[in-house]
């Protein structure tokens, strides 16, 4: 549904250019919700904003629903963005409109006539739960609600795709998990291909079926969640399900215990227990459901160096778990 | 010298006050449409000409837009920057073609606009420039055009400020119109120089200050009740009301 291929964008003088994006290429399914995230700086913005061309690429091409943009005149590419919806980490909804008027803004844009206009306004407040607000004014709303009116109004024109640069990042964590249910919502009802951008990995976790790693304007990692969790040295993974630092301790061995789809539920701690006579300590765990099935990691601490617990490794890896020595 | 005593004062003194008040509404009325006509877009194009404006590159020329840029900004440094008596005289052979005299108070408009219309661009300029840019971006991912841009994000958005900066504006068309009447532009300053200064009559004096002092808090009344309605409530009005004031500070000190 939407693909970049070889997307590179600079700013500033030509002798010492920022490289936003570097040789970019991504590759987003339709229907499904994939999820970019990256430091600040890192070039995530600019990124998703190339999508719908509001930053236009250097060199490289842009294909969303069929269309290849970069070609696309002035004109056509109007057009072409009408469906493609966005939304941003401030909202910026215009002071001088109802919500009502906010909604309809793409739908004047569009030329559609007024009779339609709010016909379709009104059943899109309907859905993100906000026709009794219909009248008000965005100063009289909460950030949440503010959001709502948001997602409104870029799905009015009816698009296929949504962007969401950081939607969810001046939001508290309550607003934010209703806000990111809503987004679920729509991808599942309406079909939506989402695009999202953001630092927080708890979004990505909540609602994304794909994540992509950004990194000084460079794509480092990609992939489905549920096969970067089971993937060796993820930095995704590991930054998805963080255990927290080592704590310093002496003379043991840690290591990481990565469970997914069919390993998740094998009893490992009683199993190097019975086999290996070992004192199993447990540092950590985090496990979560990740497209309807068990993922997660374990720290655990065994007695002895690594090399005097090499056999347990290796059996342990021969059982398929991924196993990672931290120290 | 007159005599208040005199039989007929009063209804004389009326008939001038009314005749002057009305001229100098006239000439502020339509002086006043005239800016609103020719500086908003002025004020308009100069935010949009600028690097990354609507109208970065009339006719795909980045080099077009700079040069509207550099000249409009200049003419209205220019306008702002040459004192009103001056602007007056120089603008005789002007207001001779456009009017056909300069004599009178439909005459004494052309200089009254051509003073306020840089004035006025200038707030209009700074107001729209305050608007998020984050507005004009979502407008951009909804397909706008410039122009849905420009009359559906920028004046809206900026609207409220604008309105308040007209009411400075209209305060400084009607200061200068009576300096209009030291050259036969009728009005109320014409009054003032005619029979308080010229017939040191203290009563005429009187009615003037008074009078264009209630033009003045009416107008201003008027200013501040519409810029509150489209505010919105959304932003502080005393803070906008606030920096016009700034603003109309700075732009009197540099002028
Ligand atoms: N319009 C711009 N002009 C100059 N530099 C920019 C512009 N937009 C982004 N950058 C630079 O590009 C880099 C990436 O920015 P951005 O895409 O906003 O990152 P993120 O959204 O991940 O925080 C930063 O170094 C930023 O300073
Ligand atoms: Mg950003």
């Amino acid at each position: 549904m939407i693909q970049l291929q070889h997307v590179s964008r600079s700013f500033g003088r030509a002798d010492n250019p920022v490289r936003a994006l570097d040789d970019v290429s991504l590759d987003v399914a339709a229907g499904e919700i994939f999820g970019v995230v990256g430091q600040s700086g890192a070039g995530k913005s600019t990124l998703i904003r190339t999508v719908n061309m509001l930053e236009r690429p250097d060199s490289g091409s842009v294909h969303v629903a069929g269309r290849t943009l970069t070609d696309l005149s002035v004109s056509e590419l109007r057009a072409a963005r009408r469906s493609i919806g966005m939304i941003f980490q401030h909202f910026n909804l215009l002071s001088s409109r109802t919500v009502r008027g906010n909604v309809e803004l793409g739908l004047e844009i569009a030329g559609v006539d007024s009779k339609e206009r709010s016909r379709r306004s009104s059943e899109i407040l309907d859905l993100v739960g906000l026709s009794d607000k219909s009248g008000s004014y965005p100063s009289q709303l909460s950030g949440g609600q503010k959001q709502r009116v948001g997602i409104a109004r870029a799905l009015a024109s009816k698009p296929d795709v949504l962007l969401s640069d950081e939607a969810t990042s001046a939001l508290d964590p309550e607003t934010t998990r209703s806000i990111l249910e809503l987004v679920k919502t729509i991808n599942a009802e309406l079909g939506l291909t989402v695009l999202l951008i953001t630092h927080e990995m708890d979004v990505v976790k909540t609602i994304c079926s794909s994540a992509a790693l950004l990194e000084q304007g460079r794509i480092v990692e990609t992939g489905r969640l549920v096969d970067l969790i089971s993937r060796p040295g993820s930095r995704l993974a590991r930054d998805l399900f963080p255990l927290g630092p080592v704590a310093p301790r002496s003379g043991g061995t840690v290591i990481d215990i990565t469970f997914s789809g069919g390993t998740a539920d094998r009893p490992v701690i009683s199993q190097l227990a019975r086999t290996h006579g070992l004192d199993v300590s447990i540092l950590g765990a985090v496990i979560e459901t990740i497209g309807g099935s068990q993922a997660g990691r374990t720290r655990l601490e065994l007695p002895g160096s690594p090399e005097a617990n090499a056999a347990a490794i290796a059996d342990l890896r021969s059982r398929d778990l991924l196993v990672e020595v931290v120290e | 010298m007159i005599d208040p005593n005199a039989p007929g004062f009063w209804e004389g003194l009326f008939q001038v006050l009314l005749a002057g008040t009305g001229q100098t509404l006239y000439m502020v009325g339509v002086a006043l449409l005239v800016t609103v006509i020719v500086g908003l877009p002025i004020g308009v194009i100069l935010v949009g000409t600028e690097a990354g404006g609507v109208f970065e590159r009339p006719f795909g020329s980045r080099a077009v837009g700079v040069v509207i840029n550099r000249v409009l900004d200049f003419i209205v440094n220019l306008g702002r920057s040459v004192p009103f008596i001056i602007l007056m005289v120089a603008l005789i052979p002007f207001t001779r073609l456009v009017v056909g005299t300069f004599i009178g108070s439909t005459a004494a408009i052309v200089p009254l606009s051509v003073v306020a219309i840089p004035f006025f661009a200038r707030m209009v300029e700074i107001s729209i420039k305050e608007v998020d840019s984050g507005l004009i971006e979502a407008a951009d991912s909804l397909g706008a055009t410039r122009w849905h841009v420009v009359s559906k994000v920028q004046v809206p958005e900026a609207l409220s400020s604008i309105i308040l900066g007209l009411s400075t504006t209209v305060t400084s068309i009607i200061n200068f119109s009576a300096m209009v009447g030291t050259v036969a532009g009728g009005g109320l300053g014409d009054v003032a120089i005619r029979y308080g200064y010229q017939r040191y009559s203290v009563i005429h004096m009187t009615a003037v200050i008074i009078i264009t002092f209630v033009i003045v808090m009416i107008l201003q009344a008027v200013a501040t009740y519409f810029a509150r309605r489209f505010a919105r409530r959304s932003v502080d009005i005393s803070r906008v009301d606030a920096t016009n004031r700034s603003l109309f500070r700075s732009i009197r000190t540099r002028a």
